[in-house]
Order: C-alpha cells, then structure tokens, then sequence
C-alpha cells in the first residue's frame, strides 16, 4: 500500500491515531488496495483438459485484478453503500428527477427465472409471456398518453428524445424536407439541445416569458420553413404547465413542424391529462421516473416513445404486431416496417424495465394512478405554501409536480444555493435539483413525489423555515463550511478536473 | 394505494393549508378541453399477491434456459451471478439513490464507478474507461461519433465481424447524424479485410473480437494501417468473459473499446437492461461520451471521488456535448463489479478458460454430428456450425424438444441465402456435459 | 507600440505589428470560476474572426472562445495544458491563449477599446 493511501485512509492508520472511523461511518480502502494474489469469492471448478481453439491469442501477462474472498467483498460494498444517500434513506426531492419509491415486488418480480433468464434470440414460440408482457405495457403507455403507437426500445430518456427526433427527421424525409433548426426553449434538460445536435439539428432557444413559460410570441416569430420540430417540456422544468400549450400545439404544425414532448415530467398527468389531447406527436416516458424503475446510481433507465399516427411508420426496429398466431416480433426493416428508422439498440428494449414498469401500473390501477399524481402536485404545492413567505418562489401561482425556487431570498446574505443546499445535508435530507432550471438564478427545484408523509413534509419544511432564518440572521460561515456530518465534506472538484485520476495504478505506475 | 402516505385527513389539511377546495384547483393553468373528464379506460389497481399472481402466469409462458438447455449467445450471455452480487446491487442505498450529483452522500456510488472504471481499463488493455453507456450496440455507434470527432472525419468502416445489431446501430446513428458508413458483409469465416478500404477520409475501423460469429482474430496489423492512415481502430466486446483468456484490444492497438458487459453479474433477461463499456487512450478522455468518477480530496484532505470533466456533456454544454446521454447503466455496472471483484484474477482466468474449455467440448460433440461443420477455426466460447440444411426450422425443432439449441443466423439475415444454414452457438460455465450429449443426439436426430 | 481591444464576447487581443495575442479578460475568469482546461487551436489553422478558435470550461461550465481577429495561429500556450490556472491568476499575461498572424488589421477597428469594454462590462454588473 502507498504511503499516499495510509495518509488519505483511515482504515490504515494505527487504532486511535485517526477519528475517521464514527460508528458506523466505516473508512473502506479500494478494492485494489485489498489485493491477495490468488485470493478469489468465487470457487469455480478446475477447466477439463482441452487442446485450445484460441490461436495465437491467448492473453498473456496478469491483468491486474485484487483478489477478494466473498465476506471481504460482501463488506467492501456494505460500507460503499452506507456512504449513499437514497430514496430509502429519506426525502430525495430531487426535481425533475422523480425519485419515488422503488416496490421491491418488482424488483421481485423482473429477477423471476421465466424472465430473468430468457434470451432474446430464443424462438418465438418460447417467448410468448415475454411478448405479452412487452404488449400490456405498451397498452398502458398509449391508453395513459392517448397516443395510438409506441416505440418500447429506447434505453433511457435521452435515447428516446434521439429516437423520436429520428422518427421526425424520418417523416419530414419522406416528404422530401431536409429542415435545419430544432426550438428548444431555454428551461429544457441539457439532453434536449445534445440530442437535437446529435440529429445535425441547429439548436434555435426559445425565451421563457415572466411566468415561466414558453414566450408563445417570440416562439411564432422563430417558426418557419426550415424548422423541424419543437422539444417542449410539459409540465415544464420550472415546475408549470404550459398553458399556451394548444396554441403551440396549432403554430408547430401550421409551420409543417413536429411538436415533440419530452415526458420527463408526466408525474404529474398521469390519469388526468393525456398528452395525446395536447396535440403532441411524440413524448418518451422515463420509466425510471414516473413508473418508479429504479435510478441504482444512475439508471438503467427506459424511455418508450408514444408516437402519433404520422410518426408511427418511423419507429424503431424490433416492432410487436399482433398477427394471426399472436405477437410477433418484426426484426427487420421490410413489410409493415419498411419505413422504420432501423435499429437504436441492442434487442428489443430494456425489458427487466418493462417488468418492473408495469408492476408498478396494475398495482396502482386507474384509480391508484390518478391518485399518485394528485397526490405528488398536492405535496409540491403543500411545500410551496408553507415556505413562499421565506424562500423566494420564481413564479406565481400554483406549482405542477415540483416547486421551483431561486435565490433572491439569500440575497446579501454571503449564502449561495449551493451553501444553502449542503446544510440541509446535515439535516439529513438529499438536496433539491440546484442551479436547474437556468432561467433563474440560482434555481432550487424541489420534487417532493406522492410518496411522503405529510409528517415528513412537515419536519421538511420546518428544516428550510429553520435554514433560511440561519441565512438571513448572517450565519454564513456555518453555510460555508457545510456540510459537517455527510460521510465526507465538500470536495475540491477543480483539482479532479485540472488534474484526472480517473482510475487507480499500482503504486509503482503511478509514480512513473 | 399501499405506496401513498397521504391519509384523507392531510390531503384535506394540505389543501387548506394552500387555500384550495381540492386538488382539481391545483390543475388550473391545463386547458379544460384537455383535462381527461373520466377515468382512464384501464383496469383498477391490485394488491401485490394479485400482482404477483398476475407475472407469475405470464413468466410461465415462457420457456427459459434452466428449464431448457440454452447454448445461445449472439452478444446475451447466461453465466452463473454469485448470490452476493444480487444481494449487494439490492441495498437501497444502492439501488434507490440517483446519479451522483452530490459527492458527499454519494461516495458509495462514486468509489464503486471508479473501481468499474479501474476494472474495465484493466480487462480492456486500455488506459481509461468511463461510467458505462446503455449497451454494447450505443457504445459502439458512440466510439464511430467519438473517432468522427478525434480525426475530423465522417466515414466509418464496419468489418463483418460486428454484431448485426451493432452495425445496424451504428448505421442508424450514421444516417441521422450524417456520416458515412461503408459495411462489409457478414463474415463467418473471419478473413474480411476491412484495411483495404482505408483512405484519407476513414475515422475508423469497427471490428468485434470475438467476432460475431465466434472466431479470434489478431488486429495488431489493422491497428497499424489504421495508425499510418490517421484513422482510428474500433474494437468491439460483445463477451466481457473473453478477456480473461484472449488478448485484450488495448494490446492489439485499438483506440477505442466498445463492448458489452451483461455478461458479469446481469442476467440476459431477455436483453436488456444490458450495460455498454467504453474504454480508450487517456489522451482522447476529454472527448468521451458519458460521465466519469475521478479521485480527489475533500477540506479535510480525505480521499474522494466526485464526477468530473463534466463540461463534456450534456447538462453543461448541451448542443455541442460529446453525447446526448444522460442516465447511463449505473447499477448494470455495479453488479458488473461486484461480480469481478468476487471473481478476481485468478477466479476471472479460471472463469475464461472454463467457458473456452466448455465450449471446445462441446464443439468436439457437435462437429461429430453427421453433414455438420465447424465454421470457426478459432473460438473463445462460441462457434458457428454448418449444418446440411436450414437453421432456423431445426432450431424450432430443438427448442419443440425442449432444447435452445443457439442462434440461427438467418434470424438476423434473412435475406442472405449463404448465411441459411449457419447456427451460432455458445457454451459458458453453466453447461454441463450432460446438456452436450442432449444436444448433440437432438441435433443428429433433428438433422436425420 | 501594441495595442490592446477587446470583444463583447470577453477576449482580449494585444496586437503588435502583424502578430496579436489572444486570451479572455479578468471578467470572464471571474464569470467561469476556477479554470480547469483550455482546448487550444492548432498551429497553422487559418481562422476567420468571430469564430470558434478554442474552449475555456471550468468544473460547471464551458465556454467557446471566438478569434478576435482573422489569422493563421502562429504558436499556442502551452503552458495552459499543465497549469489552466494561469487564466485565473493572470489572464491578461501569462494566461494567454494563442498567437496569430493578423490578415486583416481593419477588423481591429470593429473592436472594444478599454474604455469601451469597460463600460461594458460596468453595464452587466
């Protein structure tokens, strides 16, 4: 072990020398750091003797992996994983992020061997659950939306937008168009402007009016001829519904352009507005937010695409038809799927998410469905109602899902968003979606989800009635330093970037 | 609903406490005229036994390997998952918490990228990874965009060794983004030649090793006229296994790895959710799709990790990011790392050489069936086959006498009579002799 | 004798005969916040004003950097690769990002003098 990891751990230093250790907040080395050659937590039987079909390539050389035994390895990940803060630990009202709670029946359920160990190139006839499964969900999603087609395959949220901004590029083609700017207003995620870009899409902003929506003038004013579509979010990344969303709806498609939703927010519709009925011709869904798939640090995720009638040729390849033997499954760019864009992925979508994703709606039901996402705008605006006399809210009026604030309420206090942000660390709450959106300064977006307690509310906001009073009585320098008790203090992420370590090297390699 | 915390009498509180008469209110600024007036047209919700009742009779409907002998592969790879891996990946800590955005609550997440990243430099050959990409397929069309920006090139040549799902990818992503792919056909002998193609316009070579259809190829040389045409080499990954017996791509010259990693710790699951692995040379980091855990300090001088070189993506530079990825595979590559650092060298070696061991006694079996060949010189744990006629109805005629009997490549390539007789199969560690034998009677028999 | 102007978009160009140097002002080091990497243009590209010629990030943002001036890039600092801070601690000296060879020393009147770009800068405040 290097000298540099006995200073920077712990768990290396001599009993009592260091106070890293509290309780159960357990200093844990790196996995490399814990190598015994030959050690293994896994014991596998010794291979047959064969005469090897690999050629000359056989690999030579160790690679370089610690060897562990499986109670080491079961304690490694134990302590990683109570340095992490998640949805089961308490409020994660992360906005636009949706993090609500992860049933474990359907963790449950996607790890049932007639699922978990089905391979996607079997023989159809051997699929057929699977197949269904793939059919119910889709049925839901379109009913839910009210949308007559659904592309299942995208990976995740940004893939779907890909996927659907193809399905557009696709049909203007066909057309004969080849149009060059995309709008995208200037509240909407980063993956809007990528995606539209990753298409050879011009990226045209569009300004927020002063109540936080799409300023619907200025929108008409950038349509014309060579616009392909608007990404529009709604309800919005300031936490509002777009409520000119009709008449864009009308000017998008009397421009010939599409009018592409990005879903990232349809918490707050479900069972009570049907995108559909919106004028939308496509929205991608994230499963891992509004049908609680798991975000495990950071996905997978699965994004279907609904589609309108115009779209739907154009959707990604494999396609499930309803045929005279049942579903079948189209692979291939022919028959009813010539038009499709072709393959965005590997196999037929992330189909563990699609088990878990449609848990989570019969469990809920219609009615559980259309109680979830009044609940989850209730909480929004419930916390919204309790704080507005000392936190600045960025718009009037009654929030969607997610409560956007900004920071005019530490105005001259020396506290920034961030500071304020990490003191509620201390508290023992997961910050608030910080410095998003960009339109106002210093943006603190909370998304409380249906699932919290009024009670829990409760001590939430009592905790940011009891902060913005610290902020405004000069405590700066307690905001500066926070937070004190998180398994570790601010990091300095300016040397992370000036100078990457993005992997460990032996001790002898790093030094070269 | 169990998952709602919200009695009637906070609900009613709440709405009080806002100024409201219902929740209806709160719906104000929505159009009435797209407002849903009745319930949504779907069934009412149930308890979780009805639920799981429900899953239960749909999973039995199907038939998957473990009930049958399943000797497929095809980038989807069944090995066995040590309990530990699911039991650690499940921890709410893990599972429940979100990209990690705030370092200071996050360390578990971030050390474990950082040790996936470790790992997945190490088995690449390569210098640095990042924190994985949806899937094998999107990581390779990710590794073309990122050679199209390292040379200022647009033209991709595709080997046909790559997975057809991949190179059906990459093409997709091609005709969107707006460079050029020229495809080789497939190629199940592995003799293409994709380095005679080369000019002054190719940013990259993709090949996969193993190919697709199963054989080994050295690219040292490829890599080589690749390097002296200022073009980049691609290799793809569709078995994570393979690298703890075959030469690793960073050995070869490859630039750029793109591969799939399910086959540690994920199971098939009927493809997906998969993870992709995206490894390359540290001088190209700075143009890498996806996010990167990197070490640091925090002010008490302790060892961290945080995200970093965030201004390549996209929630900072939004229309000129290196990707439009936002969620990647993050607990994928969890189990992916739990499942290695179980294994270790010696258990990762071993496994290797068990699957490849596995598969060449299977290989013996088979190429004893009668009018049936062996395609595929070389292998790691997977071949192709040759069989006297077509191979998808004999694959039915398997999977009818409960067997998966691999892939038949016309299941891909439908439109290619040359490629109607070929089958692709696999062996792992979880194939016993046993399943061999049934096999290969059921095969000599489907063929009589 | 050089002379010293400045855009809206925050660069600073000191021109010297034919050959100007380019780097961002003390405002947009402030504005960025700890300068973590400097992607320079190559040596020998001709670039028209008002173009991309680089990108300056910092931990949480990135911002392109626009030729002042047309030119050839004559040399690039190196010294940025190892040490971006320069751009925090002196941006108008050792935090220089590029050299060019001036095509057109008209365009130089186009451009902020600093009394200009001073009250310019006064006015975003």
């Amino acid at each position: 072990m290097s000298d540099w990891s006995k200073a920077l751990s712990g768990f290396a230093r001599e009993p009592g020398a260091g106070a890293d250790n509290r309780g159960l907040e357990i200093e844990e080395l790196l996995l490399f750091e814990q190598d015994e050659a030959g050690r293994s937590g896994v014991d596998l039987p010794a291979p047959p003797v064969v005469k090897d079909r690999l050629g000359s390539l056989r690999r030579v050389g160790a690679i370089g992996l610690p060897g562990l035994s499986e109670p080491q390895v079961i304690r490694h990940f134990t302590r990683l994983s109570q340095k992490n803060y998640g949805i089961d630990t308490g409020l994660y009202p992360l906005g636009s992020c949706t993090m609500k709670h992860n049933p474990r029946l359907n963790e449950k359920l996607a790890r049932l061997p007639g699922f978990a160990d089905l391979h996607p190139m079997q023989p159809a006839a051997t699929v057929a659950g699977a197949l269904e499964l793939i059919d119910m969900l889709a049925h839901w999603l379109k009913t839910m939306t009210g949308l007559p087609a659904v592309a299942m395959t995208p990976a995740a949220g940004a893939h779907g937008e890909l996927c659907g901004m193809m399905c557009i590029t696709a049909a203007l083609e066909a057309r004969g168009e080849r149009r060059k700017r995309v709008l995208v207003p200037e509240s909407a995620h980063g993956t809007n402007p990528a995606t539209a870009a990753t298409c050879g899409y011009a990226v045209d902003p569009v300004p927020a009016n002063p109540r936080g929506r799409v300023d619907l003038a200025a929108l008409k004013a950038k349509l014309g001829p060579d616009v392909a579509a608007i990404m529009l979010t709604n309800p919005n990344t300031c936490g509002l519904f777009e409520d000119e969303t009709l008449a864009i709806a009308e000017a998008v498609h009397a421009a010939g352009a599409y009018f592409y939703l990005d879903g990232a927010n349809f918490n707050a519709l479900m069972g009570r507005v049907r995108p559909g009925d919106l004028g939308i011709d496509c929205m991608h869904i994230n499963l891992h937010k509004t049908f609680s798939t798991p975000h495990g640090g950071g996905g997978p995720g699965s994004g279907p695409v609904v589609l309108a009638s115009s779209l739907a040729p154009y959707a990604p390849l494999p396609w499930l038809v309803h045929g005279e033997d049942g579903l079948r499954l189209v692979e291939h760019r022919a028959g009813e799927a010539s038009q499709s864009i072709g393959r965005i992925k590997g196999y037929h979508g992330q189909f563990g998410m699609f088990v878990r994703a449609l848990a989570f709606a019969m469990s809920h039901g219609a009615d559980g469905l259309h109680q979830a996402s009044g609940d989850a705008v209730l909480n929004a605006n419930y916390v919204l109602a309790r704080v507005k006399d000392v936190m600045s809210a960025s718009f009037p009026g009654f929030a969607m899902h997610e409560a956007l604030f900004d920071d005019r309420f530490l105005d001259g206090t020396g506290v920034t968003t961030l500071d304020f942000v990490k003191a509620l660390i201390d508290e023992g709450f997961h910050p608030m979606t910080m410095y998003f959106p960009l339109i106002v300064h210093g943006a603190l977006l909370v998304e409380p989800t249906e699932n919290e307690s009024k009670a829990g509310l409760d001590r939430f906001i009592a905790v940011l009635r009891h902060l913005a009073a610290r902020a405004k009585a000069g405590e700066a320098e307690f905001f500066h330093s926070s937070p004190h008790l998180a398994p570790r203090r601010r990091l300095d992420e300016t040397n992370a970037a000036r100078h990457p370590v993005l992997r460990w090297r032996p001790e002898r390699q790093a030094a070269e | 609903m169990r998952y709602l915390s919200l009695t009637d009498a906070d609900r009613r509180a709440m709405l009080d406490a806002i100024g409201v008469a219902s929740v209806d209110d709160l719906y104000r600024d929505v159009p009435a005229a797209a407002r849903l007036a009745r319930p949504l047209d779907l069934p009412q919700g149930l308890g979780e036994l009805e639920v799981e009742r429900a899953f239960a009779a749909l999973a039995a409907k199907n038939l998957p390997a473990g009930v049958a002998p399943s000797f497929l592969g095809c980038g989807a790879y069944r090995h066995h998952i040590p309990a530990a891996v699911d039991y650690l990946v499940q921890r709410g800590e893990f599972l429940t918490s979100y990209t990690p955005y705030q370092p200071e609550i996050a360390q578990g997440t971030l050390r474990a990228l950082f040790e996936y990243q470790t790992q997945v430099a190490l088995i690449t050959g390569m210098e640095v990874a990042n924190a994985s990409l949806y899937d094998g397929a999107t990581a390779t069309a990710e590794a073309v965009m990122m050679a199209n920006r390292l040379t200022r090139r647009r033209r991709a040549i595709v080997a046909g060794s790559l997975h057809p799902h991949y190179a059906e990818t990459v093409a997709t992503y091609a005709r969107f983004n707006g460079f050029e792919v020229v495809a080789l056909p497939p190629d199940p002998a592995g003799k293409d030649d994709p380095a005679a193609l080369i000019d002054g316009a190719t940013s990259c070579v993709v090949v996969q090793n193993p190919g697709f259809f199963g054989g080994l190829r050295d690219h040292g040389a490829l890599a080589d006229t690749c390097h002296r045409a200022g073009a980049l080499l691609v290799v793809a990954v569709g078995e994570a296994v393979s690298l703890g017996l075959v030469v690793p791509p960073g050995a070869m010259g490859a630039d750029i790895v793109a591969g799939e990693g399910q086959s540690l710790g994920n199971a098939v699951g009927f493809g997906g959710p998969h993870l992709g692995f995206f490894a390359t040379r540290d001088k190209y980091v700075r143009q890498m799709p996806g996010r990167l855990a990197g070490q640091t300090v925090d002010v008490e001088g302790r060892r961290g990790f945080v995200l970093t070189l965030a201004a390549r993506e996209q929630h900072i530079r939004r229309e000129k990011a290196t990707s439009n990825i936002c969620t990647n595979s993050g607990l994928c590559a969890l189990a992916f790392t739990i499942h290695l650092a179980l294994l270790g060298e010696a258990g990762f070696t071993r496994l290797a050489a068990l699957n490849h061991a596995k598969a060449v006694r299977l290989a013996e079996r088979l190429e004893r069936v009668p009018s049936v060949v062996l395609a595929s010189e070389t292998f790691f744990n997977e071949f192709s086959l040759r069989l006297p006629r077509a191979a998808a109805p004999v694959v039915d005629a398997l999977a009818r006498r409960g067997i998966l009997g691999g892939v038949p490549a016309s299941r891909f390539w439908p439109e290619r009579p040359e490629l109607a007789d070929l089958l692709i199969v696999a062996a792992t560690e979880m194939t016993t002799e046993a399943e061999m034998d049934r096999f290969a009677a059921a095969l000599a028999e489907a063929l009589r | 004798m050089s002379i010293v102007r400045y855009t809206k978009d925050h660069e600073w160009v000191r021109v010297d005969g034919d050959e100007a140097v380019v780097g961002v002002t003390d405002y947009a080091q402030t504005q960025l916040g700890d300068v973590v990497y400097v992607e320079l243009p190559e040596i020998g590209r001709r670039i028209d004003k008002g173009t991309e010629a680089g990108v300056v990030e910092s931990v949480k943002a990135a911002s392109e950097v626009y030729a002042p001036l047309s030119g050839e890039v004559t040399s690039v600092n190196d010294a940025l690769a190892k040490d971006p801070a320069l751009v925090n601690t002196d941006p108008m000296g050792g935090g220089w990002f590029f050299k060019l060879r001036v095509a057109k020393a008209s365009e130089l009147d186009t451009l902020l003098d600093e009394a200009a770009y001073k009250k310019l800068v006064e006015g975003l405040a």
